[in-house]
């Protein structure tokens, strides 16, 4: 090449390329941060709705419970009158390619909405059809967890598995048993509705309130 | 050699995956359907023009010795830009290419063009390489990803003419390097013949 490769021209050249690159990179880093947020926002209210009843019409931001010694995020969401007629749950399961995020919603009874799965790495052609619509996660629409077990057929639950998948079928199935025991955990506890009416002011229904009370005395 | 000539070589004679076996990391990886390795295909041909033209133009510049790291930082500075963009205006296709993109920096076909063309062309001729090599790449892995979709899942660019499974050890990494293995001897076949 032209360039002599003197230890002066090497420094100064591969200083002056990282500097031009970085400096791009972080021009569109500032660019693009707001619309990926944006995105990523959409994305997730995308998939509440999905997971939730198609009569909801508000959804409350996002709340956390504690149960054991973890955290789970969960979205609840009121129909027109103001009255809890779903949650959206979020769980983390342990698949074969790493953790597995899914999205389940549940109607008041406690039956499952809907689930979706938000990110996972499962084997592409294998387990990562735990995500096709119309496959594996479509037998959980309606999935009462009352009278069916959440577990896979091999293991003597009433889920079918993926062909040879049975570790992400299993993951799944068990991710969806978290979401149950969440659920029920936050519909024994009494709804902090006061703060929810600040967010929410449909949500804003004497009844909800007159039962929040009954519950906490 | 004229304009044409440097993008249909990258088709057959030059053919990245089937000829000059560059980039298997990517190639086995990415091609479970045909679909995923179209778009893993199409996503190197993106950076691969672009920094084919970047480094034929900064080459003159850029002292022997530092060659490589310096093509790697351009390289990867694409990726990175061509991720934030995804990430920002198309997110449904990013979700689908998300994983595969990172990948594109660890791609010798990008830094081997780098190497091989771009540091000794000019900028017009460097993105008609890259473009070649980039249609070649894209095809290789459809053709690819369609055989293994086709014996392994039963069906072809997602729409599915079996119903079950088909032999799924073509999904997996075995069937990936058997699929593989037997399109590089038909593509040898047809091409002896042709000379």
């Amino acid at each position: 090449m032209a360039v002599n490769s003197s230890f002066k021209n090497m420094t100064l050249c591969l200083f002056l390329i990282c500097f031009v690159c970085s400096s791009l990179l972080a021009g569109v880093y500032a660019l693009t941060k707001s619309p990926i947020e944006a995105a990523a926002k959409a994305k997730n209210e995308a998939a509440i709705k999905e997971v939730l009843p198609e009569s909801a019409a508000s959804i409350e931001e996002e709340r956390s419970v504690t149960m054991g010694d973890k955290e789970y995020t969960y979205n609840l969401a009121y129909d027109a009158q103001g009255n809890t007629i779903g949650c959206a749950v979020n769980v983390t399961t342990l698949g074969f390619g790493g953790p597995i995020l899914i999205k389940v919603g549940f109607d008041s009874e406690g039956v499952i909405y809907n689930t979706k799965v938000l990110s996972q790495s499962e084997t592409p052609g294998l387990g990562a059809k735990c995500t096709e619509v119309g496959g594996f996660a479509e037998q959980f629409k309606g999935f009462n967890p009352a009278e069916k077990k959440l577990a896979v057929k091999k293991d003597g639950g009433d889920v079918d598995a993926i062909t040879a998948s049975t570790i992400t079928s299993r993951a799944y199935a068990a991710g969806l048993a978290t979401a149950v025991e969440v659920f029920q955990t936050i519909a024994q506890t009494p709804m902090p509705l006061a703060s929810a009416c600040d967010d929410c002011v449909s949500a804003c229904d004497g009844d909800v309130i007159s039962n929040e009370v009954e519950k906490s005395k | 050699m004229g304009k044409l000539q440097l993008i249909t070589k990258g088709l057959v004679k030059e053919n990245p995956t089937f000829v000059l076996l560059l980039g298997m990391c990517p190639t086995l990886a990415t091609t479970t359907s045909a679909i995923n390795g179209m778009s893993m295909g199409l996503a190197t041909l993106f950076v691969l023009v672009l920094s084919n033209m970047a480094i034929s133009l900064i080459a003159p510049y850029i002292p022997d010795k530092v060659r490589i790291p310096s093509y790697i930082v351009v390289i990867a500075t694409f990726v990175t830009l061509l991720q934030f963009v995804m990430q920002a205006y198309v997110p449904d296709i990013y979700e689908t290419l998300g994983l595969f993109i990172p990948l594109i920096v660890v791609n010798c076909i990008v830094l081997g063009r780098a190497e091989a063309f771009a540091n000794k062309n000019g900028v017009l001729d460097s993105a008609c390489d890259g473009l070649g090599i980039g249609l070649g790449f894209t095809l290789s892995l459809t053709l690819l990803g369609l055989v293994r979709e086709i014996l392994g899942s039963g069906s072809a660019f997602g729409f599915k003419f079996i119903s079950g499974d088909g032999i799924l050890a073509f999904v997996l990494a075995p069937g990936a390097f058997l699929a593989l293995g037997y399109l590089i001897v038909v593509f040898r076949k047809l091409t002896e013949k042709r000379n």
